[in-house]
Formats: structure tokens, C-alpha cells, sequence
């Protein structure tokens, strides 16, 4: 691993125009701190992707089949015909630059190529060359160039150093969207064998036990029941979540970081106190130890292997024959259940138009899909008076939100959150309007580059995030981020302790679950961080003696 | 794959120095990644650590989220810093030969 530099040093960014030769003329050297390890071959193997094998992208070989550059130049002309999107964001590009100065790995590495007008132009010069007839006959004069072993290794460094976060799209007279293409590119890559470790190990262990840590059920449920013990410690009530079981009415389906990662064990933990919550008022939810995974590393890997992810979804929905499917708080899962899973593996008419049991509301923007986001689901519990909350409990937070790019970007989710938040917590302030809802900058690890070889990178494309962040806890005390994404929780920690060390992270539903008052609790002396709450500080140090 | 020659014998590691198979874990490795990680001295502490993590896998597959790390062994993250300064993940499982944890982590 690279020694990361100290953020005083790696503050200093530079985005003067480089004394250049040109781009294209500017060989890229892969750098340690800023790219992820290649995937191991037994990660392909167990889901049959191309060229399997011991590589490193450091490595001058990286040991491609001989027709590598066929493979690549044929898949991209097989996509550009089946994607319509791929053929115009690959034409109508006008290089106004827009989108430049919007992208959080450009501002924090000042690199041009990290420009998404530029990330966008490493594969679209291809094209030209290939696709065009100006770009066939006059070359790098129409912005054309030959596809080579340099350039392929320049596609693989630059489309591991996007996040997929749109942020650039939103700013696209054009309505280019930027991530496609490198979900394209990265699709194009996987043919060649060319993914990261980090990404394909997720994507094996997801095929093989339904969620991307490789937690089997019995280990599941295991956690679960290490939660049900560690909330019965706090609010001396008892616990009985269910697993697997037929008949049930709705389908619980969260990221496996909650069940495994702080700080998503403690949103994982509120969940499970709402839905005890609930159960009295009507609710008849199972968990799934098969469907065990809301995220979905296919998606950074290839379409096709998103769908086969995804198909666990529906196929438990209807083995358990449950009506609908909650889903919790997660990220690129929204992405790939809003714009794709319809497609992939629906239309799901084995199920029912989403309801709440509780509020008769229905869910209608989830018609299709069937699945409601949790957010949605609690914040029409509290806008209906069903939950008996005391944000005092919450009191010795002082709160902002992150958007999280997906949920914002990908579905519009930007009320419910804050919603909750503001029934949750007494004290909640905005970051600057430029940072948040649908401008909401990255935390820098989205997409699969959460791994821990890439820190530089993670920093540097976090760094405007970070910026906002510290801007609040200066002006208003903020000490908590909350945010609603796996990978926003295993990732912000550390870069909250790299930029701005006093602020923490948590979800939005360990929030709720402090300040939910369950019936027959005890007198709550902790929140479920084992934290005092306000005013108990005196007696738990009183207790530590 | 690079592999690690210590005490006569030869481990696979991967890139960040993870045996490549649990299988392959003795004591020796122990005392390699002791070495690699800095640790002055090895204590029972440090191998009740080992033993707790290396348990829950033979079990599970997957080692323990560190909140129960922390409850099994008594230890306070803080103090397990303390045995493994490069913390649970990156030292303790190391040294238990056990895999790194990816996904959202």
C-alpha cells in the first residue's frame, strides 16, 4: 500500500493547464495510491468472466489474448448498436467543457483527464477513428486515434477513477451522461478480463452466497441475533425478527455492509427496532438470508452480470410469495432497481402494488418496480403520527445530510431523508446548496473504488465533500454526517478522519432508532453506539468506576 | 503471485500481504506478520485475538464484524489498536490468516 500524503500537502491542488505535448501525446503512468489491484482469476472463474489470470496492472505485460484489440473493437460496435445512448453521447459532444470543473476527482487531482469531457474523449476518440469518416481520413486532426496497448491501459486507469456519481450529467447542456460511458467502458474492459480485485470479489461471493461479503445464512442471522441482544442491553426489549419466512407480506433487502461494517450496524440495528415497532400496528416483514445483498457489484462490472445479481431479488420475492419488497438504505442499488430491474428480471406481476400496511398510503412511483425505499416507507409513517418519537435523544448531535449520488441523483429521493432527520433531531443544518440534492458531490469511493490500495485517490475525490463538511462544523458545530448508502458509510468514516476528524457518520435510520421510544423500553441510558445519551454522562462514568 | 520465505517456510501472499489460503497459516506466519506489522512483543492477548478470529471463520467463512470481535475477546477497539496497530482488518485477520472483507466495508 502507498504511503498517503498528509492533507496539508495533498490540499494543493493544481488546475493550471499542464505545459503539454497535447493528450494524446501524453503517455499515462498508473500510479500507486490512485489505482485498485487487478481481479484475482478465481474471481472470474466462479462467474465465468473472459481471460482469467494472475496480472497486475502495474505489470508492462498484462497478458490480453492476442486479438484483445478485436475483442475490444467489436464489443464497443456491438454496444453502440444495442445502446442508442452510447452511439449519441459518442456523437454530439460538443467539448464546451461544462462539465470540467463539476467532477469531484478533478477538482481533488487537478489530472485532466479526470475532466469528464476528457474521461468521456479517451473512448471517444476510438470511435472516431473507427466509427467516422473524418475521423478514418484526417486522424488526430478530427480527434481521432488509433486504439493501442497504451490506450487501452489509459482506459483502464481513467474508468477506475470515475465513481459513476452523475454529477457531471447535471451539468451537460447536452444531457450527456457521463457515467454511462464509463459503465460502457468498464463493460468493455471486463471482456478483456480487466476489472479490480475489489469489485470482482464482491461479484463472485454475491453469486455464490447472495451477498458480496460471502456471509452465509447461518452467519446472517447470527449478526442479526448479535444486534437483537445488543438493543435488548439498551431498551431491555426483546427482539424477534424472522428469516426466510413463507407467506410473509413485505421483503427486507439491505446492503450487506449493514449487517457487517460500522457504522451501518447501528442503522442496521434501527431497522430492526422500527419494524418491532411496527409489528403490533400490522407489520408482517421477513428478512431473507439469500437475499442478502441490496448492492449489486455486477453493475460495475457489466450489464449482464448486474442482471444476474439483481435476479435474486425478485426470485426470493417470489419463492417467500411475500406482496412487495422494502429495500434499505442503499446507493447504486436504487440506480439498478429504479432504471433497470424492471427490465432485467421484471416485469415482477407476481407481485402487489406496494401499500403500507400501516398508513393505507400508496407507493405509486414503485407501481412498476415494487419496491419501496425505506425512507419513503418511515417518513410517511411519521407524516401519518404513527411512531412515538424524542429526538432529545439525539440532542447531542449536531447533524447535516449528505445526499447520497444515487438515491439523489438516480430517483430524486431528496425530501424523505431530510424528513426524517428533522423528527429525528433537534439540531440539523444544510450544507451549501451546491454540495447537495441533486448537486450533491461524491464521497469519492462510489462505484467499487472503496478499497483501501486507492486511498490517495479516495481522498483527493472526496475532497469537495470534505470541504463542505468542514464548512458546517466550523459555522455550526456539525459533528454528524448522515447519509443513506452502504458504501457512503464504510467510506466517509475515513475520510471524515482524514479532512475533518470531528465529525462522524451514521444512517439515517440508526437515528430513528435512538429516538424511537419502543413500548415497555427501560430508562435508555445509551444510544446504540453504547454512547451516553444527553444527561447520562454522570452516570455512566458513575458505572465505570 | 509473490510469496514470503520466513522460518524455511514459503507463503503465497497477495498484494497487501494476506496469505493467499487459511490452509496455509502456522505460526510461523505469526511470528512473520510480528515482524511486518512492528508488534514489539507477543502477548496471550494478542493470540486470544488470533484464536477468537480464527474460530469464527472455521464456523462462518468470513470473520467477525468487529463489534464482535470486541465483545467475544473483552477488548475495546481502542485497545485492539493498541495489540494491532494496523487494526483488526488489516492486522489482526492478517496475522489469524485469515481474507480481507470487500463490498461496502
Amino acid at each position: 500500500m502507498s504511503d498517503l500524503p498528509k492533507p496539508e500537502d495533498l490540499a494543493k491542488v493544481k488546475h493550471l493547464p499542464p505545459i503539454w505535448k497535447g493528450w494524446m501525446r501524453t503517455p499515462v503512468e498508473i500510479r500507486s495510491g490512485i489505482y485498485c489491484y487487478g481481479s484475482k482469476p478465481a474471481n472470474l472463474e466462479y462467474v465465468g468472466m473472459p481471460n482469467p489470470r494472475e496480472w497486475s496492472p502495474v505489470d508492462e505485460d498484462w497478458k490480453l489474448p492476442d486479438n484483445w484489440k478485436q475483442i475490444f473493437l467489436d464489443g464497443l460496435r456491438e454496444r453502440l448498436e444495442k445502446f442508442r445512448s452510447l452511439k449519441i453521447f459518442m456523437d454530439i459532444c460538443v467539448r464546451c467543457g461544462a462539465c470540467a470543473d463539476k467532477c469531484h476527482f478533478f477538482i481533488g487531482s487537478g489530472d485532466p483527464r479526470n475532466m469528464p469531457v476528457l474521461r468521456a474523449e479517451l473512448l471517444r476518440s476510438i470511435y472516431r477513428k473507427e466509427y467516422t469518416t473524418a475521423g478514418k481520413i484526417l486522424g488526430r486532426f478530427a480527434g481521432a486515434r488509433e486504439m493501442t496497448y497504451q490506450v487501452l491501459k489509459e482506459l483502464w486507469y481513467y474508468f477506475f477513477q470515475c465513481t459513476e456519481c452523475r454529477r457531471c450529467s447535471l451539468f451537460c447542456p447536452y444531457g450527456i451522461d457521463t457515467a454511462e460511458i464509463t459503465i460502457l467502458g468498464r463493460e468493455l474492459l471486463n471482456l478483456l478480463g480487466l476489472n479490480t480485485d475489489w469489485i470482482s470479489a464482491p461479484v463472485a461471493n454475491c453469486y455464490r452466497t447472495g451477498n458480496h461479503l460471502g456471509i452465509q445464512p447461518h452467519a446472517y442471522k447470527d449478526m442479526i441475533d448479535f444486534f437483537v441482544d445488543d438493543i435488548e442491553e439498551i431498551t431491555g426489549v426483546r427482539l424477534n425478527p424472522s428469516f426466510n419466512r413463507k407467506g410473509a407480506e413485505i421483503l427486507f433487502i439491505t446492503p450487506s455492509g449493514d449487517v457487517f461494517a460500522d457504522p451501518g450496524t447501528y442503522t442496521c440495528m434501527g431497522y430492526l427496532m422500527l419494524f418491532h415497532y411496527l409489528e403490533n400496528l400490522g407489520l408482517d416483514l421477513t428478512w431473507s438470508t439469500f437475499a442478502s445483498e441490496g448492492g449489486n457489484f455486477g453493475y460495475f462490472t457489466s450489464h449482464e452480470m448486474a442482471k444476474r445479481l439483481n435476479a435474486k431479488m425478485y426470485a426470493e420475492a417470489k419463492r417467500l410469495g411475500v406482496k412487495w419488497i422494502l429495500g434499505g438504505e442503499c446507493g447504486h442499488m436504487w440506480r439498478v432497481i429504479n432504471q433497470y430491474m424492471d427490465t432485467f428480471n421484471g416485469p415482477a406481476d407476481f407481485l402487489e402494488e406496494p401499500v403500507s400496511p400501516i398508513t393505507g398510503t400508496k407507493f405509486e412511483n414503485a407501481k412498476t418496480t415494487k419496491m419501496v425505499h425505506i425512507t419513503e416507507f418511515t417518513a410517511d409513517l411519521i407524516k401519518q403520527n404513527k411512531l412515538k418519537l424524542d429526538p432529545s435523544r439525539n440532542d447531542n448531535l449536531v447533524v447535516t445530510f449528505h445526499d447520497s449520488c444515487n438515491p439523489a441523483r438516480g430517483m430524486g429521493l431528496l425530501e424523505e431523508p431530510r424528513y426524517i432527520i428533522k423528527n429525528t433531531c433537534n439540531h440539523f443544518y444544510e450544507m451549501p446548496d451546491t454540495t447537495i440534492r441533486e448537486q450533491t458531490f461524491c464521497c469519492g469511493s462510489g462505484a467499487g473504488l472503496n478499497a483501501g490500495e486507492n486511498m490517495e485517490l479516495r481522498m483527493r475525490g472526496g475532497l469537495p465533500r470534505a470541504n463542505a463538511v468542514k464548512y458546517v462544523h466550523e459555522k455550526y458545530g456539525v459533528n454528524m454526517m448522515a447519509c443513506i448508502c452502504a458504501i457512503d458509510r464504510a467510506a466517509l468514516p475515513t475520510l471524515m478522519e482524514y479532512w475533518v476528524p470531528e465529525v462522524g457518520i451514521t444512517g439515517v435510520h440508526e437515528l430513528v432508532g435512538n429516538a424511537l421510544i419502543l413500548e415497555g423500553e427501560k430508562e435508555r441510558k445509551t444510544d446504540l453506539r453504547g454512547e451516553p445519551l444527553p444527561g447520562m454522562e454522570e452516570e455512566e462514568e458513575e458505572e465505570n468506576v | 503471485m509473490p510469496t514470503v520465505e520466513f522460518e524455511g517456510h514459503t507463503f503465497n501472499v497477495d498484494e497487501d500481504g494476506f496469505i493467499d489460503d487459511f490452509n496455509n497459516w502456522n505460526e510461523a506466519w505469526v511470528r512473520h506478520v510480528k515482524q511486518t506489522e512492528g508488534i514489539e512483543e507477543l502477548t496471550d492477548e494478542h493470540w486470544k485475538v488470533i484464536k477468537v478470529l480464527q474460530d469464527y471463520y472455521k464456523k462462518n467463512g468470513i470473520a467477525p464484524m468487529v463489534r464482535i470481535l470486541s465483545k467475544v475477546t473483552g477488548y475495546k477497539l481502542k485497545y485492539i489498536y493498541e495489540l494491532f496497530p494496523s487494526g483488526p482488518g488489516k492486522g489482526a485477520c492478517k496475522m489469524a490468516g485469515l481474507p480481507k472483507p470487500t463490498g461496502c466495508v
